[in-house]
């Protein structure tokens, strides 16, 4: 597999260590621990046969025939909707959970966004034993409320973090300074591919399994590869998972970002410049005095003013390309999916496929492939409250 | 001329004190009320550490985070801030507390000529750890300015000595691995760490986070050559009162903290 990593936890500028001395100790035993751990079978197999028993992977790849006949082309949904907890975010967090607990951890912290990663880490803790507390904005709390009900009923401790934009970066502020008190004790299961060296890179690795089965996938069907991949971009571990699998392949890779309302939007790699935030230089949201701005989606898991340090140095290097897709535009794909392929897609995945639909209308005929990384269910009390559906 | 933070800990020593390095936050409660906390620290301080707010600040508890929320409302940044301190009277030194985005932001280079420029001595940018600071220490010292060293709790013995090889000024001992603010007292632990730190380092020591009270500095006193005071002043600034009611009490324990070595060592010319 093509690798770009130029040293150690860079990509081109982006990536690095920019976090209080406290916590420099810890992440260089995650980075010892997290080598040990990927280079030992038996790890390997415990992360296997969970991947395989609880999570139900390898997931499906679905040719997405209505879709396609109206998109005008051929559509392949990556089915990350249909693992157990409904996203893929239970990959990364099953893997960091049996990590922290061969580290010896016995509390895990975690930030979650539209809760997706709360869900996933509260599963992977219950089932492994280990203490669990989310950090949630209390704007995503009351929109995204199932997933809150869900968390407890894992027996997480859901912590409301009411600073600021009450949003995801805020959740991220909290989880960060909750490890800083308790770093001995205290894993910090971060959900994306951002935060500081070695976590882009474990989160990357834990999520490449989307890309690995895709690929496989769609060459056993087709013989060939697709001429896109398409995926969503909050922080973006998503994408990095399925772009994971074609880095070295002449096949091209598009992360969408949320445009929001037009106003206010999260599209770092599209509006932003380079900068620190929670702890990697990457794409930011940030005013000419380094003070980071608030942001706006539709989707809680997109709704982020950074961009993990892999996609900053992919987008650098021109390796993948990111576009922009506003609410309104990812509502359409929402109803869109739901109506033509029975599947409710979550409103962050909704993204990738308004893009797909975009790309199709400029290419006819090509074959895209589209990583639906969760399902909506999460998204309904919200959507039909605010009567958008 | 900016005075100097060597001088500034010599002064301490030969008068037979502890230093006390009170933080205050550029623009909190207003940017008025900052100017004059500033002037009356001055008569109470060794060093001033003035922070600079960051909307995302990291390592801060809630005292110091509320303080950069009120500041930000109040419109201040880099600029405003070293411009309240270029035009201030001369009086102990100060070092800026920021986030490394506010310095790259700026551009590394043109921050320490700045900051220089501004009268400041150094800055502590507490989420700048060793292995990423390079390039900041080498434009700071071009202008004179000195990177603080922050040393933690959880920061093992070669890892200690690789940071304080290069500490410049003074080096932060954070006491207790969390977040600033006040805290009930300290371990046995800490005491430990504080002396380890002391034996190794080639630059005065200073202890803060959890630094709010006259038995903080009795109980550690003899170990470290320096207090910093932060969440305990700001907090009493929230409540509308002097500087002088944090301080003169620290300032007295500073007095009265009697050092566990001789005389000639903790401060090297």
């Amino acid at each position: 597999m093509t690798t770009h990593v130029a040293t150690a936890g860079r990509f081109g500028i982006h990536g690095g260590q920019y976090v209080p001395e406290t916590l420099m100790p810890n992440l260089i035993a995650l980075e010892g621990a997290y080598t040990a751990a990927r280079q030992d079978p038996a790890f390997r197999d415990a992360l296997d046969s969970a991947l395989r028993e609880f999570v139900g992977r390898e997931t499906p790849l679905y040719l997405a025939t209505r879709l396609s006949q109206a998109c005008g082309g051929r559509i392949y949904l990556k089915r990350e909707d249909l693992t157990h907890t409904g996203a893929h975010k239970i990959n990364n967090a099953l893997g960091q959970a049996l990590l922290a607990k061969r580290m010896g951890k016995t509390r895990i912290v975690a930030e979650t966004g539209a809760g997706q990663h709360g869900v996933a880490t509260a599963a992977a803790c219950a089932k492994l034993g280990l203490e669990c507390v989310v950090y949630m904005g209390g704007l995503d709390c009351e929109r995204q409320r199932p997933n809150v009900q869900r968390m407890q009923l894992l027996g997480a401790r859901v912590v409301p973090c009411e600073s600021g934009s009450r949003n995801l970066k805020v959740a991220v502020n909290e989880a960060i300074r909750d490890w800083i008190g308790d770093p001995h004790e205290t894993h910090y299961l971060i959900g994306s591919v951002v935060g500081p060296h070695p976590y882009p890179t474990i989160v990357r690795d834990f999520q490449s399994v989307i890309g690995r089965e895709a690929r496989a996938q769609v060459l056993e069907r087709d013989g060939r590869l697709p001429e896109a991949v398409i995926a969503c971009v909050g922080g973006g571990s998503n994408a990095i998972g399925i772009f994971a699998g074609f880095l070295g392949d002449p096949v091209e890779l598009h992360g969408v970002e949320a445009g929001g309302d037009g106003a206010t939007h999260a599209a770092p790699l599209n509006s932003g410049t380079p900068g620190v935030l929670h702890g990697a230089m990457q794409y930011l949201l940030q005013d000419a005095d380094g003070q980071i701005l608030n942001t706006h989606s539709i989707a809680p898991g997109l709704d982020y003013p950074g961009v993990g340090p892999e996609h900053s140095g992919l987008k650098d290097s021109g390796r993948a390309q990111y576009h922009v897709v506003g609410d309104d535009e990812a509502l359409a794909a929402f109803r869109d999916l739901s109506r033509l392929e029975g599947i409710i897609p979550a409103l962050e995945s909704s993204h990738a496929l308004a893009y797909a639909r975009r790309l199709l209308k400029q290419r006819p005929g090509i074959t895209v492939l589209v990583n639906l990384s969760g399902r909506g269910d999460k998204d309904l009390p919200r959507l039909m409250e605010r009567g958008l559906l | 001329m900016k005075p100097s933070l060597q001088g500034a800990f010599r002064i301490a020593r030969a008068e037979g004190r502890k230093a006390l390095l009170p933080f205050l936050m550029s623009g909190h409660p207003t940017p008025d009320a900052f100017a004059n906390n500033l002037r009356e620290a001055a008569s109470f301080a060794d060093v001033i550490e003035v922070g600079v707010p960051f909307s995302d600040p990291l390592a801060d508890g809630p005292v110091i985070q509320h303080a950069a929320e009120v500041a930000l409302r109040n419109h201040t940044t880099l600029s405003r801030t070293l411009a309240t301190l270029a035009s201030r009277d001369p009086g102990p030194p100060v070092v800026l507390m920021l986030s490394v985005n506010q310095v790259l932001a700026r551009g590394v280079e043109r921050f320490a000529v700045d900051a220089a420029q501004a009268g400041v001595s150094g800055a502590i940018i507490p989420d700048l750890p060793y292995e990423e600071a390079v390039d900041v220490r080498a434009q700071f010292a071009r202008q004179g300015l000195s990177l603080i060293a922050m040393l933690a709790p959880t920061t093992p013995p070669a890892r200690m000595a690789a940071i304080l090889g290069q500490a410049q000024g003074f080096a932060y001992l954070i006491s207790v691995a969390g977040v600033t603010g006040a805290r009930q007292g300290f371990t046995t632990g800490t005491v430990d760490y504080i002396r380890r730190a002391r034996e190794l380092s080639p630059v005065p020591v200073c202890v803060g986070f959890g630094i709010g009270k006259p038995e903080h500095v009795r109980s550690l006193g003899e170990h470290a050559d320096g207090f910093i005071v932060g969440s305990a002043l700001i907090r009493a600034m929230d409540e509308g009162l002097g500087v002088g009611h944090v301080l003169g009490p620290l300032r007295a324990a500073c007095r009265q903290a009697v050092d566990s070595r001789p005389h000639t060592t903790g401060v090297i010319s």
